[in-house]
C-alpha cells in the first residue's frame, strides 16, 4: 500500500513550474475570468415584432458559434415566431431579406418562452432568487470569475423597457439588480447591450463597478428597423443588431478584435440613430478587452505536470444488473386494474321512461299543469 | 332661528367628528395596512460582523529528542516532553510511522519532533521532514535561538501562511495583484461549495476501430473514493460517469514527422474544450459546481496523439486541465494492436494510470496542492488516499476562512440591501435564517480563535448555508419600483374627493368661529 507522487522532471521541476505559472498568470491577468455566460432576452410578442425575436436569435447564434455552450446561455423569447401560424416558412426565423440566413436552425434551446418572459422572472434570473424547483438550464449559475453578456431588445422608452405589452422594467430596477449581482459577486465583468428606442436611458442609472454598456440609440431617438421582407411581410431585423451581426460574423474564437471596434458598429449614416456606449464604470481599458472575452468562451488551460503513481489493484465491485426486466413487472408499475364499468340502461329507455312518467302525471292531475312546464 | 342654529351646530359637530375619525383612526390604519412587513433583523450584530477581526491559532506541540537539549536549556524551554526517538531507523518514513503509534493529534494541531544535528535520520541537505500525518521532523543546530523561526516556517508550510489566508479572504478584501502565483492559484481552485459533482467521461470518436472498455466503477471505488471520504467534512461529492461516442476534439492535430506522431500544441488546447462541453450534460437537479474529467481515446487515423507544451516538449502525463472546469487526458491505444488487427479492436484501459492523472488534477482543482515547499524541506510520499493529513488541515483552514468571509459578505450586503430598498418584505423565516447565520459566524470565529478546526469548519458551513438561503430566498424580490409621482397618481383620486368636503367644512367652521368672535368683540365695545 504505497503511493509516491512523482514529479515529471526531478530536479528542475521547481524551475519548470515557475515560468509556466507566470505565462499562465499573464494570461489570467489579461481578463481575470474563467467562464462566460450570456442572458439574451426578447421582450415583445405578436407577429409584427418578428424582428425582435430575430435580433435575439442572431446574437444567440453568434454567441454559440464563438463557443459558449447552451448550458451557459439563458435564452428568453417572449413569442414563438418560427411556429407562428402567420409564418409562411414554418420553423424558420430569417435575419436577412431574400431568406439568406436562418437563425433558428435546428439547435436552438429556449429556456424561457412565451408568457414565462416577465420582469419578475428576468430579475429572478439575474439575482438568483429562483424557487428551488427551477432546473439548472433556467438558472444563471455564474460566480465571481464569470463574464456575462446581457442583451435586451424590444420596445422601450425613456427609462423603461416594455415586457409582453403589459408591464415594464425601469432603469432603476435594472441598476439595482446589477448592484445585487455585484454584492453577491455574481460576475467578474458584465457587458450590457440594448437595442430599443431611447436605449441609452436604460444604462444611465448604473452604479456598480465593472459594467460596460452599449445602446442602439440615444434618449429622444428611435431605433429603426432594417428591411422588410415582402414574402414574410414584416421587418426582419433592427438596424443596430443587423450591423452587429455582420460585425460578429467576422469574429472567430481566436481573433483579437477589441471593444473599440464594437463601439464603431453602426454609425449614424447606417443606423440613422446614434449608438451610445458607457465605459466609465469599467476598470479595464476598452481597447484591451477582446470581443471574445464576452461573446466567446476561450478557456484558460494549464498542462498537468504531476501525476500520482497508483499501485493498488482495482477492487472488484459487485455487478448490479441495471435491466428493467429484473425490476417490477410492467403491470405492477402501471397499476392497471380492469375498469369497473357501471351498468347503464340503454339511453332510449331513459327517455321513454321519463316521457311515460310525465304523461301519467298530467293524466292524473290534469292537463292544466302542462303549461307550467312548457 | 333656533332650529337652524341647532342644525348648524349638528352640522359642525358632524364635520368635526368625521375629521377626527379620519385623522385619528383612518390615517394610522392606512399607514399600517400599506406598510411592508419587515421582521426584525439583528442589525447591530451584523454591523459588528462587518469589522470582523480573525484570529487563527493552531496547537503546536514541540517534542525534543534526547540529545537535543542540555539539562540547563531543558529548564528554560517551556515544553518539557523529552522522548527517545528511533534515531537508528533507516529512513525518515519509518521513523514517522513509528511516531504515529505514540499519539493521534486532533485536526488543526501539529507535532514537531526536534532531532539533534548529529542524527543521520535525514539526508544531508534536508533539515525538515514533513510526515504523512500531522508530524514534522526538524533538525536544529545546538543554538535554540533558531528554534522559533524554524518552527514558524514549518507552520507556514503545514498549516497556513499569511498569503494563504489573504487569498482565502479575497471575497472581503479585494486582492491587490501582488503575488501572481497566488492569483493563479485562487482562480484555479473551485470556490467553497457545500457539494461538488464529479463526472468522468470516456470520449470515443472512432467506435468502428476501437471498442473501449473501462472499469470506472472499480477505479472510482479504489482510487477516488478514499480521497473523497477523507474530504467529507468539507463537502459532499457525487460521482457519475458516461461514455460519449463520435465526440471529436474541436481542433485538428498536426502531424509531426520527426516524432511520427500527431501533436496538439498548447495554444490550440484552449479551443478543445468548448465543442465537447456542449455534449457533456450535467445533473439538472442540483446547482453544485461540476468537475469534468474527460478521457479521450484518439481515432485510429490520428494515433498516437501527444500534447506539447510551450517549449515543444512532449508532456509526460499527456493531460491538461482548465481552471474551475476539469481535466482532459489523451490515452493513446495504438500500441495495443498491430497493423494486421481486425477492427474493431477490444481495448481495456489501464485505469491506474488514468486515475493517477485524474487524481492529481482533482487535487489541484479542489485547492489542495500549492507551491513547491521551500528549500531544505522534504515532503513524505503520499498516503494511500492521495492526501496527507496536514494537507487536509491546510485546506480546512483556508476553506473555513473563505466560508467565514463569504458568509460575512452575504449577510452584510443583505442587511445593506434591505436597508436601501424599503419595498422588500422580510418574512419571519428570513429573519430566522439571518439570526442563525450570525450566531454560527460568531461561533466559528470563536472556534478559530480557540484552534478547534473541526468545529470551526462545521460552524462556518452552517453559516454559509443559512446566509445563502436567506440571501437567495425567492420572496426577497423587491416590489416593482414605484416612483413618487406614480404614488401620488394612485392616492390622489382616492383621497382627494373625500378630503375636499371635510377640509372645506372645517374651514367654514373656523371662519364662522372667527366671525362670531369678531361680533362678540364688536358687541363688547
Amino acid at each position: 500500500v504505497h503511493l509516491t507522487i512523482s514529479q515529471s522532471r526531478a530536479a528542475s521541476s521547481a524551475n519548470h513550474i515557475q515560468p509556466l505559472l507566470v505565462d499562465n498568470a499573464g494570461q489570467f491577468f489579461s481578463s481575470g475570468h474563467t467562464n462566460n455566460w450570456a442572458v439574451l432576452v426578447c421582450t415583445s410578442r405578436f407577429w409584427f415584432n418578428y424582428r425582435h425575436v430575430a435580433n435575439t436569435l442572431s446574437v444567440y447564434r453568434s454567441v454559440k458559434r464563438l463557443g459558449i455552450p447552451d448550458s451557459h446561455i439563458v435564452l428568453m423569447l417572449a413569442d414563438d415566431m418560427a411556429c407562428n401560424h402567420r409564418n409562411p416558412k414554418p420553423a424558420t426565423v430569417f435575419s436577412h431579406k431574400n431568406m439568406e440566413l436562418n437563425v433558428y436552425g435546428d439547435d436552438v434551446e429556449v429556456d424561457y418562452r412565451g408568457y414565462e418572459v416577465t420582469v419578475e422572472n428576468f430579475l429572478r434570473v439575474l439575482t438568483g432568487r429562483l424557487p428551488p424547483s427551477t432546473p439548472r438550464s433556467k438558472r444563471l449559475l455564474s460566480d465571481d470569475r464569470s463574464n456575462i453578456l446581457i442583451y435586451l431588445t424590444g420596445h422601450g422608452g425613456n427609462g423603461f423597457l416594455k415586457f409582453q405589452d403589459s408591464e415594464e422594467i425601469s432603469n432603476v430596477e435594472l441598476a439595482d439588480a446589477f448592484e445585487q449581482m455585484w454584492q453577491k459577486r455574481r460576475y467578474n465583468e458584465l457587458l450590457f447591450i440594448i437595442d430599443t428606442c431611447q436605449g441609452a436611458s436604460m444604462y444611465e442609472r448604473f452604479y456598480s463597478p465593472n459594467l460596460m454598456a452599449l445602446a442602439s440609440s440615444q434618449v429622444g431617438e428611435d431605433s429603426l428597423s432594417h428591411q422588410p421582407d415582402l414574402a414574410i411581410g414584416v421587418h426582419l431585423m433592427d438596424r443596430y443588431t443587423f450591423y452587429l451581426l455582420e460585425f460578429l460574423e467576422d469574429i472567430h474564437p481566436a481573433s483579437k478584435t477589441n471593444m473599440n471596434d464594437l463601439f464603431k458598429v453602426c454609425p449614424k449614416s447606417q443606423c440613422v440613430s446614434t449608438p451610445g456606449h458607457r465605459t466609465d464604470l469599467f476598470l479595464r481599458d476598452p481597447g484591451s478587452v477582446l470581443i471574445t472575452d464576452f461573446f466567446g468562451s476561450v478557456r484558460k488551460v494549464e498542462i498537468t505536470m504531476e501525476t500520482i503513481n497508483l499501485t493498488d489493484p482495482i477492487k472488484q465491485v459487485e455487478q448490479r444488473k441495471y435491466s428493467y426486466v429484473d425490476q417490477l413487472p410492467v403491470s405492477e408499475i402501471i397499476h392497471q386494474k380492469p375498469k369497473q364499468k357501471d351498468w347503464h340502461p340503454p339511453d332510449g329507455f331513459i327517455l321513454g321512461l321519463w316521457t311515460l312518467i310525465l304523461l301519467v302525471f298530467f293524466k292524473l292531475y290534469g292537463m292544466k299543469h302542462l303549461k307550467h312546464i312548457f | 332661528m333656533a332650529t337652524t342654529e341647532v342644525e348648524r351646530r349638528r352640522g359642525q359637530l358632524a364635520a368635526l367628528s368625521i375629521a377626527a375619525v379620519v385623522i385619528i383612526v383612518g390615517v394610522p390604519l392606512w399607514w399600517r395596512t400599506t406598510e411592508t412587513y419587515r421582521a426584525w433583523l439583528p442589525v447591530n450584530q451584523i454591523n459588528e460582523l462587518a469589522n470582523l477581526q480573525l484570529q487563527l491559532s493552531a496547537d503546536v506541540e514541540v517534542v525534543f529528542a534526547r540529545g537535543t537539549v542540555t539539562p540547563e536549556q531543558q529548564k528554560k524551554v517551556p515544553t518539557q516532553v523529552v522522548i527517545s526517538l528511533c534515531l537508528f531507523c533507516s529512513s525518515p518514513l519509518e521513523a514517522d510511522l513509528s511516531l504515529h503509534t505514540l499519539s493521534e493529534s486532533p485536526c488543526g494541531s501539529l507535532v514537531v519532533y526536534v532531532i539533534p544535528e548529529s542524527s543521520t535520520l535525514l539526508p544531508e541537505d534536508v533539515d525538515v521532514y514533513i510526515g504523512q500525518r500531522r508530524t514534522a521532523l526538524l533538525r536544529i543546530e545546538q543554538l535554540l535561538a533558531h528554534l522559533e523561526p524554524r518552527i514558524k516556517q514549518v507552520l507556514q508550510v503545514m498549516s497556513f501562511s499569511h498569503t494563504d489566508i489573504t487569498a482565502a479572504l479575497s471575497d472581503r478584501v479585494r486582492l491587490s495583484p501582488g503575488n501572481k502565483e497566488s492569483i493563479a492559484d485562487s482562480m484555479r481552485a473551485f470556490k467553497s461549495s457545500p457539494g461538488y459533482e464529479i463526472t468522468f467521461s470516456l470520449l470515443n470518436p472512432d467506435p468502428k476501430s476501437h471498442r473501449v472498455h473501462w472499469d470506472i466503477e472499480g477505479a472510482v471505488q479504489t482510487y477516488i473514493q478514499p480521497l473523497l471520504t477523507k474530504l467529507a467534512p468539507l463537502a459532499n461529492f457525487s460521482i457519475d460517469s458516461q461514455t460519449l461516442y463520435y465526440a471529436m476534439l474541436g481542433v485538428n492535430p498536426r502531424y509531426d514527422s520527426s516524432r511520427s506522431a500527431y501533436t496538439l500544441n498548447s495554444d490550440s488546447l484552449a479551443h478543445v474544450i468548448n465543442p465537447v462541453e456542449a455534449r457533456l450534460g450535467s445533473n439538472a437537479a442540483s446547482s453544485n459546481p461540476v468537475l469534468n474529467f474527460l478521457l479521450y481515446v484518439p481515432d485510429a487515423h490520428h494515433s498516437p496523439l501527444h500534447i506539447h507544451d510551450h517549449k515543444k516538449q512532449e508532456v509526460l502525463s499527456n493531460a491538461f486541465h482548465s481552471p474551475r472546469w476539469g481535466g482532459i487526458m489523451v490515452y493513446n491505444v495504438n500500441g495495443f494492436y498491430g497493423p494486421e488487427a481486425v477492427f474493431p479492436v477490444d481495448i481495456n484501459i489501464n485505469m491506474a494510470k488514468v486515475m493517477g492523472v485524474f487524481l492529481a488534477q482533482l487535487r489541484l482543482l479542489l485547492g489542495v496542492q500549492s507551491s513547491a515547499p521551500p528549500p531544505g524541506f522534504l515532503v513524505a510520499p503520499c498516503s494511500s488516499t492521495g492526501l496527507a493529513d496536514w494537507e487536509l488541515d491546510r485546506l480546512m483552514w483556508s476553506r473555513t476562512v473563505e466560508n467565514v468571509a463569504t458568509a460575512t459578505t452575504t449577510i452584510t450586503s443583505l442587511a445593506q440591501l434591505l436597508d436601501q430598498i424599503g419595498n422588500i418584505v422580510i418574512n419571519d423565516n428570513i429573519a430566522q435564517q439571518v439570526s442563525s447565520a450570525v450566531t454560527s459566524l460568531q461561533l466559528a470565529v470563536a472556534e478559530l480563535e480557540a484552534g478547534n478546526l473541526g468545529f470551526a469548519l462545521q460552524y462556518s458551513k452552517e453559516a454559509i448555508l443559512a446566509s445563502e438561503r436567506a440571501f437567495f430566498d425567492p420572496s426577497l424580490l423587491h416590489l416593482l419600483y414605484f416612483p413618487d409621482d406614480q404614488k401620488f397618481a394612485i392616492y390622489i383620486p382616492l383621497f382627494l374627493p373625500m378630503c375636499v368636503p371635510i377640509l372645506l367644512s372645517l374651514l367654514k367652521i373656523v371662519s364662522e368661529a372667527r366671525q362670531k368672535r369678531r361680533e362678540r368683540q364688536a358687541k363688547k365695545d
